[in-house]
């Protein structure tokens, strides 16, 4: 009896003190692979877009796109209007990434290299293989990997432009269309939204 | 009437050029900078923008939605065709940007393309390791010269520019362009005001085909449609202009680390 719960304390031990870091070009490449096999199964569009959005929750960081996406004007917010932005980016951007990605049927991405930038970011460089309708498609992938346990997507850059960059800049078009008025911003994403 | 648009042309091009400006690669990239690029003309722009939208739905999306059932073989000709006319720009630009290799290797993949490729159908240039073409303008050498961008406008018809690039497209109408000398300017026999104009009208139907469904998930996931265009239009012209993809040369990482804090 003794030995057994040595080998279970051990066991348990071994597991809670050992991390497991995540490659980021292997967790581009299962993120990929998970929403490529989504995409081509035998599902409605809106059974879709709800596993897409499951997806997406698990594997990017809404909630640091949305403070980028803001820029300088996040400073200005009270705790208030922080958790009411924070909410209705994350209904924004699930809405807008997975109609984005549903139209896609069985998209091949093949995962090629990564740069790391630094502690906190990698760049994985990957192609969208080319169909009868559409060229070839370099897309690289801003992974966040503070947390190496945890890496999280950022930015998606197509043939080197940012979604993020122009997000941000459209967010800085529609606040400055409102003299700067954080709540035009929120109905026009509630708008969005709903 | 050609002496006086010479003047507004020259003194446009002054005032859009900082003399004491250099082309190092940081100033280039803190010049083009999208977030830099000023907004003047936003209402002008606005209306231009629509005006465009409008003639997109009319015209060049339906033709584009055509165009994209013809068969593989049947567009990469038309766009490798497209792509071999455009090097007679491309090819004055590598020489003004001081790229005489580039000039070269776009001259002989010109004339191998042109013959052997029976009028550039057929990129075989390729088969010769002359690869890696890439489109260059007047807008682009003027920013290698140290020409500010300006700022942005919508042109009607033509689409997003800056003022330094829509003055130095007027560049192809004044001799820079030989395909626009053989066919409009000049009276051969050979070639007529047609060839020039269906080229470019085929070259936006390519284009607008090659992009289709991202544009339309690009309007329909927009807030502000207008600002995804302008923003996507002047991150390509930062890359193009810097001759680099790699988006570490592009975006200042500093952005991103400011969300940290």
């Amino acid at each position: 009896m003794s030995n057994k719960l040595i080998s279970i304390i051990f066991i348990l031990t071994i597991f809670s003190t050992n991390s497991f870091s995540i490659e980021p070009d292997i967790f581009v490449q299962s993120t990929v692979n998970r929403a490529s096999k989504l995409l081509s199964e035998n599902i409605t569009k809106d059974q879709k877009i709800e596993k897409l959005k499951s997806i997406a929750k698990d594997t990017v960081d809404i909630q640091g796109i949305g403070f980028y996406t803001l820029g300088a004007t996040r400073k200005n917010l009270t705790d208030e209007q922080k958790v009411k932005y924070t909410s209705l980016f994350e209904q924004y951007f699930l809405k807008s990434f997975s109609s984005r990605l549903a139209e896609y049927t069985n998209p091949e991405i093949d995962v090629q290299e990564k740069e790391i930038l630094n502690k906190n970011y990698t760049i994985v460089k990957s192609v969208l293989k080319a169909t009868d309708e559409r060229p070839e498609i370099k897309i690289d992938w801003r992974v966040y990997t503070k947390d190496p346990e945890n890496p999280l997507i950022r930015d998606l850059i197509i043939e080197g432009l940012s979604l993020a960059r122009t997000q941000k800049e459209e967010f800085a078009s529609v606040l400055n269309s409102n003299n700067g008025n954080i709540n035009a911003l929120f109905k026009t994403l509630e708008e969005f939204s709903n | 009437m050609i002496r006086k648009i010479s003047l507004i042309l020259i003194t446009t091009i002054a005032l859009t050029v900082n003399v004491s400006a250099s082309s190092d690669g940081e100033l280039l990239l803190k010049k083009n900078n999208p977030a830099e690029i000023k907004e003047c003309w936003e209402g002008f722009n606005r209306a231009s923008f629509a005006l465009n939208q409008t003639l997109d739905g009319v015209i060049f999306k339906p033709l584009a939605k055509v165009y994209r059932k013809l068969p593989s073989p049947a567009k990469t000709g038309v766009s490798n065709s497209l792509e071999n006319l455009s090097h007679l720009a491309t090819i004055p630009n590598n020489i003004l940007q001081g790229d005489f290799k580039q000039a070269s290797i776009n001259t002989g993949r010109f004339i191998i393309n042109t013959t052997i490729g029976v009028l550039g159908i057929m990129d075989v240039a390729e088969n010769f390791g002359l690869t890696g073409y890439e489109k260059e303008d007047y807008g682009q050498s003027f920013a290698k010269m140290g020409a500010g961008p300006g700022c942005y406008v919508v042109l009607p018809i033509l689409g997003p520019s800056t003022a330094r690039d829509a003055v130095a497209s007027t560049l192809n109408f004044f001799g820079g362009d030989p395909w626009y000398n053989v066919t409009v300017k000049n009276d051969t026999q050979y070639f007529n005001d047609a060839n020039y104009y269906t080229s470019k009208g085929t070259a936006g139907v390519d284009f607008r085909a090659k992009n289709y469904d991202s544009i339309e998930n690009l309007e329909k996931n927009s807030l502000d449609f207008y600002a995804s265009v302008k923003s996507l239009y002047l991150q390509d012209r930062q890359q193009k202009i810097l001759n680099s993809k790699r988006v570490t040369n592009t975006q200042n990482d500093s952005d991103w680390e400011e969300i940290e804090n």
